[in-house]
């Protein structure tokens, strides 16, 4: 499914040496340091790491969501062909929800407990949607018929007596399905999915991932699924980037960096995932912790628990290509160790 | 909570607001209270029809006439005439319209003010909100009555007054519960979600945030009115509220003081529809308060 480099068109989002810090009182905190990615049209990108490692961050970024302290320092934000990152809180909002459109890490919480789901979809296409017409009250027919059909999209049994529901009345899947429904009711060019099953059980985990890629495909849109599974992103996702302490260390196409990942980490990810097909694999968690980020010595971050780490890599490293298409951020070339 | 599922039969569940109505009905307590003061709202709107006589009307051959059960009664006027011979019963009912039409004006000039208050220095925060605390501060610093009176004192008696004098500082009461909830409120998850789907903080903070923190205002509200009703009582007992001849359950009290040890039943009677409105007032906001409060649900 994977299309060549030279067969793309431009990117729908490029983000370009994005740097976000966290001014904290123990120092400066930066949470995201000189990422660069692109996200192409009709494309799913993965974006795996650890909690802590940025992933939430960058995006969050991307969509005009940093909160003070925090603060984005440097680099830029191409959406669309326009640096996001001089709109104007006006245009942020009309950007958000209606071209971009991102759901939270927890379906529990981010539906609002005081309104029934309906009116929660309702809303989305009432502000947005420019092919509502007529009077107010056809606008709301419009937008109601239009809300029913998300509702059916995303697979929620009996949608219309459903409409009236509360929050608390649904299960985790099923609010997440609503949660993916108000991402999806005004069919955004780029959906931004954000730990989108980590909160359910696995089941559940595969149907929402199934329904997120088959509205990809029916939509045309693009889907960014951040999250720590690479096991999900190596299912649903055409292209992969590792994130670690805020620095991407690997990118590329998602089967090659499965089968030839490229940075001791990546391994590190694979090798911690039990397998069925191989009982007899010992499973390797990857030793210690992502290092606090405050105060980075030079080189390599993932330097203390990496297990081929020479004096080499405490100076500065670079993303390097090591194949088409793949980049990563280590001294060592893939096969090397 | 019930643990719900997809199945259409259980979504017939009804809305929040019906589920706490619910709650609140189950306590006989609460209910009675509320009929109280239900009781009394209609004997403010329908005075003209209930009042047996005229409240101004003097009759000075009825002067300190004793209730009806006592030796000299009369049946036509049952909780007897005041110094001036007026109607006792009829002076109460056209009080409760004084009364309660000062404490809902009152609590709901302060409420809406506070609620934009407490709004904007909750979510906003930073100099908005250093701003507005400390109004809220100096304001709370002062005893509530002595700056009522200190007020009616400076502008003059007069029901406009009244309000202005009472409303100017319980609206810090209001917006200091708002501010509170506001805060915790604006760091749920919803409200990220929202704005990542394109909504202004206008629409975050009246449509997201504010009906998820009505209920603690609304309780409040009911306290601060019965509240508002003793402040009131009290200007009017002290000559700076309504003004003769209007009957005020305040003014009323203050009337029979000079005969308290003959005449009981002229101070008596308006001194306990006050009671009995504030107690109401105070047991049906503590029955809102259990009923809109999850920790009490079973």
């Amino acid at each position: 499914m994977t299309t060549k480099l030279s067969e793309r068109s431009d990117p729908i989002l490029r983000v370009s040496d994005l740097q976000t810090n966290f001014a904290t009182r123990a120092g400066i905190v930066t949470a995201v340091d000189g990422v660069s990615l692109d996200v192409y049209s009709g494309e799913s990108l993965g974006v795996v790491g650890e909690s802590g490692s940025g992933k939430s961050v960058t995006f969050a970024s991307v969509m005009g969501l940093i909160k003070h302290p925090g603060k984005i320092t440097r680099g830029s934000i191409d959406f669309l062909g326009q640096n996001i990152l001089n709109f104007s809180e006006k245009q942020y909002q009309q950007m958000r929800g209606k071209d971009i459109a991102m759901t939270m890490q927890d379906a529990l919480t981010a539906l609002n407990p005081a309104f029934t789901v309906g009116d929660q979809i309702l809303e989305v296409i009432l502000v947005h949607d420019d092919d509502l017409s007529g009077s107010r009250r056809q606008k709301k027919q419009q937008a109601y018929q239009k809300a029913l059909d998300m509702m059916n999209l995303v697979g929620i049994p009996s949608a219309e007596s459903r409409m009236d529901d509360y929050p608390h009345q649904f299960s985790g899947g099923m609010r997440q399905r609503i949660m993916i429904a108000i991402a999806l009711a005004c069919k955004p060019r780029l959906l931004i999915a954000d730990e989108p099953t980590t909160a359910l059980d696995v089941t559940i985990q595969a149907q929402v991932l199934e329904l997120i890629a088959r509205i990809r495909k029916d939509l045309g849109m693009s889907v960014v699924l951040i999250t720590h599974d690479l096991g999900v992103v190596s299912e649903y996702c055409d292209h992969v980037v590792v994130m670690y302490a805020g620095q991407i260390v690997e990118s590329g196409p998602t089967a090659e960096v499965i089968k030839t990942p490229a940075h001791p980490y990546t391994r590190g990810l694979l090798s911690s995932i039990p397998s069925l097909d191989d009982l007899d694999r010992i499973i390797e968690p990857i030793p210690g912790q992502v290092p606090e980020l405050i105060n980075l010595p030079e080189g390599c971050r993932f330097y203390s628990r990496c297990s081929f780490a020479t004096d080499a890599c405490q100076k500065t490293i670079d993303m390097v290509s090591v194949a088409e298409e793949r980049q990563v951020r280590c001294i060592l070339k893939a096969g090397e160790y | 909570m019930t643990l719900l599922t997809n199945s259409a039969e259980i979504s017939a569940e009804p809305s929040p607001i019906v589920r706490n109505l619910k709650m609140f009905a189950r306590s006989r307590l609460s209910l009675v209270s509320i009929l109280v003061v239900i009781g009394f709202f209609l004997l403010a709107i329908l005075a003209p029809f209930i009042a047996p006589h005229d409240p101004n009307e003097t009759d000075l051959f009825l002067r300190l006439l004793p209730p009806f059960w006592l030796e000299g009664g009369d049946i036509a006027y049952p909780l007897g005439c005041d110094a001036l011979g007026r109607d006792i019963l009829s002076r109460i009912i056209y009080g409760s319209r004084v009364s309660i039409f000062i404490g809902l004006s009152v609590i709901l000039i302060a409420t809406t003010i506070g609620i934009i208050a407490g709004l904007a220095a909750g979510f906003f925060g930073g100099w908005i909100d250093s701003a507005i605390s400390r109004i809220v501060d100096i304001l709370l610093a002062f005893p509530y009555l002595i700056f009522a009176i200190a007020l009616m004192a400076m502008m003059g008696p007069g029901l406009q007054n009244i309000l202005i004098a009472l409303a100017y500082k319980e609206w810090v009461i209001p917006c200091r519960v708002v501010r509170g909830e506001v805060l915790s409120a604006r760091n749920a998850e919803y409200v990220e979600a929202a704005k990542a789907s394109g909504a202004s903080d206008r629409y975050i903070m009246v449509r997201e945030i504010l009906p998820n923190i009505l209920s603690p205002v609304i309780v409040v509200s009911t306290v601060r009115m019965a509240h508002v009703i003793i402040l009131e009582a009290s200007l009017s007992f002290l000559g700076l509220g309504i003004q003769p001849p209007t009957a005020s359950w305040g003014s009323m009290v203050a009337d029979g003081r000079v005969f308290m040890l003959e005449s009981w039943w002229v101070s008596t009677f308006p001194g306990l529809a006050i009671l009995l409105l504030v107690l109401a007032l105070n047991i049906a906001s503590q029955g809102l308060r259990d009923a809109f409060d999850p920790k009490f649900h079973d």
